[in-house]
């Protein structure tokens, strides 16, 4: 392997990929605004998990359910 | 307001979780990170997925920035990582989209066959070498902005093109193509 080579595979590779010169066409905000409020909307995995717990708690102890909703 | 104290008062109130702040600051670099992007993923619709995704990142680590440093220097870095993912979930297989803005045209010296290719084999090089390659050598980035981008050494940066360049040549050679 010898300098020579290398620059003809960079060579090369810049003839086939030239560099790129990108703008962005549009403004993004409503976007990402879209994304912030989607994830805000979204229960936290502690909700869930106290969820799981809650129907795991009714599934083994049914008796329970009454008094549960006695005190909702 | 002197333009420097408001900047670091935005910098302050975004890092307190402040959503003007961060709207602010989206508008100012979301051209620079997707420009970023773009130079490493080149597609366009990867490219606004990606800023999106980066700026999500950005918002939800916004406590562990220090107003002090660069937003941009750390916008790059993250953007950089989100892109990095991208191509690593990315297909090797599949070649560049052909609709991308470029500073010139492939050389039409070049016969199309070639061309392909050599981007088909750039994109078989692993994500981390690929990002490095495209930087140092497509882009002409210094290896001082790279390493740093990075979170690598300049020897790291060196090291990662000499192997890029090597299985390239392999790769190339196994293609019918004689650099």
């Amino acid at each position: 392997m010898n300098k020579q080579s290398d620059d003809k595979i960079v060579d090369l590779l810049r003839q086939s990929i030239p560099p790129a010169d990108a703008e962005l066409q549009r403004d993004l905000w409503p976007k990402m605004l879209g994304r912030l409020q989607e994830r805000s909307a979204a229960l936290p995995w502690f909700d869930w998990a106290l969820l799981a717990a809650l129907a795991l708690w009714l599934c083994l102890a049914p008796g329970t359910i009454p008094v549960l909703l006695y005190h909702l | 307001m002197p333009v420097a104290e408001e900047q670091s008062d935005r910098l302050r109130q975004f890092t307190h979780g402040d959503l003007d702040a961060f709207e602010a600051l989206f508008r100012e670099f979301q051209g620079e990170v997707y420009r970023w992007i773009g130079r490493i993923v080149r597609d366009a619709g990867a490219a606004e997925d990606l800023t999106i995704e980066t700026f999500w990142r950005i918002y939800r680590a916004h406590a562990r920035f220090d107003p002090e440093r660069s937003f941009g220097a750390w916008a790059r870095r993250i953007a950089t990582n989100v892109a990095l993912d991208y191509l690593k979930r990315a297909r090797p297989q599949e070649s560049l989209p052909a609709d991308f803005p470029a500073t010139a045209s492939p050389n039409p010296g070049i016969q199309r066959e070639v061309r392909e290719r050599t981007e088909r084999a750039f994109r078989q090089l692993p994500a981390k070498l690929q990002v490095t390659a495209i930087l140092a050598l497509i882009e002409e980035e210094p290896y001082k902005n790279i390493a740093e981008i990075l979170g690598i050494s300049v020897g790291a940066v060196k090291l990662r093109v000499f192997r890029a360049l090597r299985i390239l040549r392999k790769t190339l050679e196994q293609m019918g193509i004689e650099p």
